[in-house]
């Protein structure tokens, strides 16, 4: 079967503050590719999602978006991109004074310069499909967490993102809201979504992920598949890692 | 008794028509300063640096001058200096009111620049973030997602404000303003009553006051974000 490359990031290159936070960094996702980024803190997996839809401009290398290079300095293919390319925060980073359903219609009407009704319909799918039914006129503040990313995921579907990056989706949850996000994680990658996914959700992320890429101080020092990578006999620093995280949160790896 | 309330009665109308021009005088400078602070207190934030700074000079300028100063530095100076430029000569520089008005209106508009700014970077910054992940221009995002919510937020300090720019308008009758208080003191050089009638004229500023404050409390109420733990 032919693979069509959606996105794709080379050499990328970021300072922040002063540090060289990404040292060449290169990464491509196929169609219907689920790949995840894990790391130790400040390894830059954050910066590096963040490079992908040039909510970072890099100082260096260069991005394809359909095998076309995007030009950072042009807003407009800067705006095309990012609409393109969908994104998750650790976060939610609702709108406040907007209702789960305007949350999800306002860049509708705004960016894709839809009329009201029809964004509004568009929504609503979008809110069901998240099982979010009966909350669509409830406030980020009248949300659990877990709900207040379940609509942050239905905003960024509504675009019809080729990509959907994710930072840490689960991190800022109360464990038992988790299960209900990785739900609906799990439901986009059965329907083939591409995502690129930063967690410390192991074992969950290997039954669902085709890589594993494991970054540090700025590189990526290792991908695979997390069946190889997590072997019984392998030896991978990704191995370890998993192991650390597990002793931590009691998750079995 | 009836003899203390009459210099007021015999004065109402000709105070009830300055009290017309102070409102005027606040609506308006408090517009102006609305339509400066907005746009200023994004651009102080988001803004290129020399437009930040530029931004910082025209508040401290305004915080730092006295409005009393203000008056007649623009009165007698700037804007009479500009009345003799011809091709600027269809706007009324030689008028009191609209001196009067662009010094308050620049002044509360320093003010509701910092009150603005001050909220703006009190919202939590991913969500100009998401915006812009959504594919919103920086434009847009200020637009729809940051300012509904800082300006919803500066709110009780915007009234404050107004109450200040209110009381600031009295001071207008300095170059001639034939706001409330200059009429209230023309009155009382007439009639030789001066007690009565400033304390009249300081019973209708508390009254506008008390309007002013209820109006914009009611509105805060109105547009109150759901769910948000807010006084
Ligand atoms: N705005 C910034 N200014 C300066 N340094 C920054 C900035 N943002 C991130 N950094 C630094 O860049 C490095 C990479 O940060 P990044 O957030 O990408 O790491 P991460 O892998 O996502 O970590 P975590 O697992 O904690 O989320 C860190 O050393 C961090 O301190
Ligand atoms: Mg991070």
């Amino acid at each position: 079967m032919e693979t069509q490359t959606v996105l794709e990031a080379r050499n990328i290159i970021k300072n922040l503050g002063g540090n060289t936070v990404l040292r060449g960094v290169s990464i491509a996702l196929n169609k219907g590719d689920i790949k995840v980024l894990i790391g130790p803190s400040g390894s830059g997996k954050s910066t590096l999602l963040q490079c992908l839809n040039l909510l970072h401009i890099p100082e260096g290398g260069s991005l394809l978006l359909d095998n076309k290079p995007v030009n950072f300095k042009n807003k407009s293919e800067l705006y095309q991109l990012r609409q393109k390319v969908g994104m998750i925060f650790q976060e939610f980073n609702l709108f406040d004074h907007l209702s789960a359903k305007e949350n999800v219609s306002i860049s509708l009407r705004k960016v894709k310069k839809q009329g009201r009704k029809e964004a509004a319909k568009r929504a609503e799918i979008e809110l069901q499909r998240v099982g979010l039914d009966d909350k669509m006129n409830l406030y980020p503040a009248q949300l659990s967490g877990g709900q207040k990313q379940r609509v942050s995921i239905a905003r960024a579907l509504a675009m019809d993102p080729e990509v959907l990056l994710l930072d840490e989706p689960t991190s800022a949850l109360d464990p038992e809201l988790i299960s209900e996000v990785l739900v609906v994680i799990r439901d986009l990658a059965k329907n083939g979504m591409t995502m690129l996914m930063a967690t410390h959700q192991i074992s969950f992320s290997a039954a669902l992920a085709h890589e594993f890429v494991f970054m540090e101080d700025g590189i990526i020092t290792e991908h695979g598949s997390p069946k190889e990578l997590l072997a019984e006999n392998a030896t991978s620093r990704t191995k370890d890692f998993c192991a650390k995280i597990a002793e931590l949160t009691g998750e079995q790896a | 008794m009836v003899d203390f309330f009459n210099p007021i009665i015999e004065a109402l109308p000709y105070m009830v028509s300055g009290l017309w021009i102070t409102v005027a005088l606040v609506i308006g400078s408090m517009g102006l300063g609305l339509i400066v602070g907005v746009p200023f207190s994004a651009l102080k934030v988001y803004g290129h640096p020399l437009i930040r700074k530029f931004i910082g000079l025209y508040v401290w300028f305004f915080r730092g001058v006295p409005v009393l100063v203000l008056f007649y530095l623009f009165y007698f100076g700037l804007l009479s200096w500009l009345a003799q430029i011809s091709f600027l000569s269809f706007l009324p520089f030689n008028n009191a009111f609209f001196a009067a008005a662009l010094v308050l209106g620049l002044t509360t508009g320093a003010y509701q620049t910092q009150i603005f700014k001050g909220a703006i970077l009190a919202l939590s910054p991913g969500q100009l973030k998401a915006a812009r992940a959504l594919g919103m221009s920086d434009f847009q995002a200020i637009k729809t997602i940051i300012l509904p919510q800082a300006l919803r937020f500066s709110l009780p300090a915007w009234s404050n404000e107004y109450s200040i720019i209110l009381k600031d308008s009295a001071l207008a009758y300095v170059i001639g303003v034939a706001e409330l208080m200059s009429r209230t003191r023309s009155v009382a050089a007439i009639t030789h009553k001066p007690l009565q009638l400033t304390l009249f004229a300081g019973l209708i500023f508390f009254v506008l006051t008390f309007i002013g404050v209820k109006g914009l409390k009611a509105l805060e109420k109105k547009v109150k974000i759901k769910g948000y733990a807010q006084s």
